[in-house]
């Protein structure tokens, strides 16, 4: 097993208030899988996703990238090295894409794409080609001089998939990227990131509130309750569904079957 | 569809001429208030309209600074004035943003300090004059430090609350990739707060040179501050509102500055 969540539990506190947003989740996801966390909005996915990349301590339960604990039992001297940021073993394992692309506006596009690797201290004449050539895989050549106030929405997102790939990071977490995306740009960037993670074999967990999206990217699919975020439910994709690029899946036979059942699952949690 | 493009073009061009004639009556109107200024002016105090003696008027002052430009004595009060306020503008603007860069790396340092900086935010500063004089000698230090204490407060205040303004979602993204505090301080917080650094830079040009002014009233040894205040003593108005000329002149001129860095740094972005 790649990554192994074993009953996670996180409550927020604040002054007047304990919101439990994360309740005993456990799941795992295997090697090169692609797997979606859907829910309602409150249902403690971006939390999950946020523990995950290390930026959140849970309150309870352990989480494991490769048999590597990411968080339980750590000793105070390590709790201190990471809370300064320099906890070097984490270091480039993830890559997290947020709701919008969050290019630096003062950099250059080819200074934001060689963000992660100028933090992570891998910043070589190699790795820097290696981004590049990235960026021109992804249809972005010629904007390296460019600054992302010079380049459409979807442009920007592209670039910032570069920049979370230029590091290499062994799991990619995808926080809802294209929901501030117009319909037919969306519709592209699923199918360019789907192609791009298959084509480099990474593992990645999407975070989404769009059942279309999670049936059409997906391997599997974790459906969440609202708060506390608890998990329901696993869809399986088919196979024939599994191996076609999203927009294929969305025309395919099967797909709609499966909507109506993830959507009727929902609506349960809903009426709760 | 030619014909239409070469009436675009034709609209075009008239709208750009209208445009280029409305700057050149504003122009115009406002050399004219200028000029109707000093002849007023300089009429009220001819016919005694006003009292010459406390009014002077704009050929007196003339002949006066052709005199003092003479024998040197005026370029003297000038570059001191002048020396002490653009150091007391750079010393204030680097400290504040350097004190407000502490406050934002120690969170506790800035909270134990936020009552104290509200007390001499709200604090006129310049009622410290006499203890600085006396602290620091009755000389240039002490009129640089009016200037200084005048604007550092203010600077660490702007400066710290745009660096805690910048948008955590850039931060999230450095600390994804495992960015230190210097990283991100470094990466995100300073340059997203550029904008509001530039800005202070140009209420600080004002501050300086309010603090400067009030150091040489104190003092009294030399600069334009101190002109003014002899002048008054001496009932000399026609020395008085010279310097005050000089002040306005000069302070615009240090105010262009600024605006036009803060214009090539925009440019950049």
């Amino acid at each position: 097993m790649f990554l192994v969540i074993d009953r996670l539990s996180h409550t927020y506190f604040t002054k007047t208030t304990a919101v439990t947003a994360l309740a005993e989740v456990s799941l795992s996801v295997e090697k090169g899988e692609f797997v979606s966390f859907l829910g309602p909005s409150g249902c403690g996915k971006t939390t999950l996703l946020s523990i995950i990349a290390g930026l959140i301590q849970p309150t309870e339960g352990k989480v494991f990238i490769e048999g590597e604990p990411l968080w339980a039992q750590e000793t105070s001297a390590k709790a201190a090295r990471r809370a300064a940021g320099s906890d070097l073993s984490t270091r480039g394992a993830v890559g997290y894409m947020l709701q919008q692309d969050y290019l630096f506006p003062w950099k250059t596009i080819e200074e934001n794409i060689l963000l992660g690797l100028k933090i992570t201290g891998t910043l070589t004449a190699e790795t820097k080609e290696r981004a590049l050539a990235l960026l021109a895989e992804i249809g972005l050549d010629g904007v390296e001089s460019y600054y992302p106030s010079q380049l459409s929405g979807g442009m920007r997102q592209r670039a910032a998939l570069v920049r979370t790939l230029a590091t290499d990071p062994k799991l990619l977490l995808l926080d809802e990227p294209f929901s501030a995306l117009d319909q037919q740009t969306k519709l592209k960037l699923e199918e360019l990131v789907w192609k791009t993670l298959k084509q480099y074999e990474k593992t990645a967990v999407l975070v989404t509130h769009d059942i279309e999206e999670a049936i059409a990217m997906s391997d599997r699919i974790f459906l969440f309750s609202r708060r506390p975020g608890r998990l329901v439910r696993t869809f399986i994709i088919p196979d024939e569904l599994r191996h076609c690029p999203p927009f294929a899946a969305r025309q395919h036979p099967t797909f709609s079957p499966l909507f109506q059942s993830i959507w009727k699952e929902m609506e349960a949690l809903e009426s709760v | 569809m030619n014909p239409s493009n070469e009436r675009i073009r034709s609209l075009h061009h008239e709208y750009l001429a209208a445009l280029r004639k409305e700057r050149r009556v504003i122009r115009v109107w406002q050399v004219a208030l200028l000029i109707a200024f000093f002849a007023v002016w300089e009429a009220a105090s001819h016919f005694r309209w006003v009292d010459p003696l406390l009014f002077s008027s704009p050929s007196a002052i003339g002949k006066l600074f052709i005199e003092k430009i003479g024998d040197y004595s005026l370029l003297t009060h000038t570059w001191a004035t002048l020396f002490e306020t653009m150091l007391g503008f750079i010393i204030g603007t680097v400290g504040g943003a350097l004190i407000g860069a502490l406050l934002w790396w120690f969170p506790r340092l800035a909270k134990t300090l936020d009552p104290y900086l509200v007390v001499f935010n709200a604090m006129p500063k310049v009622a410290l004059g006499p203890i600085l004089i006396v602290a620091l000698g009755p000389g240039f230090t002490s009129i640089i430090a009016m200037g200084v204490v005048i604007a550092i407060i203010i600077t660490t205040i702007v400066v710290y609350a745009s660096f805690q303004e910048v948008d955590p979602n850039y931060l999230k993204v450095l600390r994804t990739f495992g960015a230190t505090r210097y990283q991100c301080f470094k990466e995100a917080v300073l340059p997203a707060s550029f904008p509001a650094i530039i800005s202070t830079l140009k209420v600080n040009v004002g501050l300086a040179w309010v603090g400067v002014i009030t150091g040489e009233f104190l003092v009294s040894k030399q600069g334009l501050g101190y002109l003014i205040i002899y002048g008054f003593q001496v009932f000399n108005f026609t020395l008085v509102l010279m310097s005050l000329l000089i002040v306005a002149v000069l302070s615009t001129l240090m105010y262009q500055l600024v605006a036009m860095i803060e214009k090539k740094w925009s440019n950049r972005r």
